[in-house]
């Protein structure tokens, strides 16, 4: 039998890449993001949509389940996990 | 964790100088195309041994963005191309993707009879409830009373429902995904790139320019929410149980998967049969 052991647990996090001139502003990564990472920026790109933007908050709120760069129509936005190791040592 | 410009992991599947694509914003072809792109990489399929075909409508743009063999075949006959293609190399993967005018409509005869002879294709049939591309028309799977340019009072005509018919033609793997059903689209298209026979994908896509605005949804993520809230994952019930109405609940997951002789095992079987006598 195994228990659930706290120091075995490694926490991944995503980092998210955002290639704003080809975001389309559909919304779904902000939409359907489990986690709520995501927001509507300011900005403008090429054409005039107002690419998505981490919310500030937190910064390792993202969990890296790649869900936005599935649901993206526009292959503008992808996810690369990260292991963190540093609180471990 | 920071936002940088880097070239995006599935660039390399796609003729990236294309991209941006033509598509809508929020138009569900993209995130079609995603899934296949993530199927292919975690399949590692060689991409000299893959071919993708597609008819014309707005799914026919898919073949011109993907970097492998990709054919733009005229309107309805993509798989009568990709039936030929694949009785000429069997070693090939042939993929069928497009739209529910080209597939349904006037290629209609073609699906049917590719099922019936079980010849081993996949075929991802993207419904969009209307004919995009040209403004917006009643199509042959339009649901019962939706508002369409070519009818503004309500559609009287009963639709397809192409997961029975692909069934009652004899496809041995069907299955019905909605866009949002991302990772489970494709993990189905994995399972039918690699099921021997006449496999059918139906995937439910959002087209807010032509079909959703006149039908409640002004934008693509209000057509997304409706799939969240709507679509009930139902694996292995009878194709025919699945009809798609409007506001009622559209039933979705992997309704067929059996195992037949393909068209292919018939010709070599017949081949060692003629060769004896």
């Amino acid at each position: 039998m195994t228990y659930w052991v706290e120091e075995e647990e490694k926490k991944v996090h995503g980092k998210v890449y955002i290639i704003k001139d080809r975001c389309k502003q559909c919304g779904f990564c902000i939409e359907f993001c489990p986690q709520g990472v995501l927001q509507q920026s300011e900005e403008f790109n090429a054409k005039g949509y107002h690419p998505p933007k981490l919310v500030e908050t937190d910064e390792k709120k993202c969990v890296g389940c790649g869900f936005c760069q599935m649901i993206c129509p526009d292959f503008a936005i992808f996810v690369e996990k990260e292991e963190e190791n540093e609180e471990r040592d | 964790m920071e936002i940088e410009a880097r070239a995006n992991p599935m660039d390399k599947y796609l003729r990236a100088d294309r991209i941006p694509h033509i598509w809508c914003s929020g138009c569900g072809l993209g995130i079609v195309l995603n899934a296949f792109l993530h199927a292919i990489e975690e399949l590692n399929i060689d991409l000299d041994k893959l071919a993708v075909v597609s008819g014309i409508g707005c799914t026919g743009r898919i073949a011109g963005y993907i970097n492998t063999d990709s054919y733009h075949t005229t309107h309805g006959r993509a798989i009568p191309f990709a039936t030929g293609l694949k009785l000429a190399n069997p070693e090939m993967k042939v993929v069928v993707i497009s739209g529910d005018g080209d597939l349904f409509a006037i290629g209609g005869n073609h699906f049917i009879h590719a099922a019936r002879r079980n010849i081993d294709i996949t075929v991802i049939g993207v419904n969009n409830y209307n004919y995009g591309m040209t403004g917006g028309q009643l199509g042959p799977t339009t649901p019962l009373g939706a508002r369409t340019t070519t009818s503004p009072y309500g559609n009287i005509e009963h639709p397809f429902n192409l997961c029975h018919v692909a069934h009652a033609a004899g496809a041995v793997y069907v299955a019905r995904w909605t866009v949002l059903h991302a990772i489970r689209l494709k993990n189905s298209i994995k399972e039918a790139l690699n099921k021997r026979g006449f496999s059918f994908i139906e995937v439910i896509a959002a087209c807010p320019t032509t079909y959703g605005r006149r039908n409640k949804m002004p934008d693509a993520l209000d057509e997304m929410r409706f799939y969240r809230e709507h679509s009930v994952i139902k694996h292995g019930i009878d194709p025919s149980q699945a009809n798609i109405e409007i506001g009622k609940e559209i039933v979705v997951g992997k309704f067929v998967d059996i195992e037949k002789p393909t068209f292919n095992e018939a010709v070599e079987e017949l081949k060692k049969k003629v060769k004896k006598k």
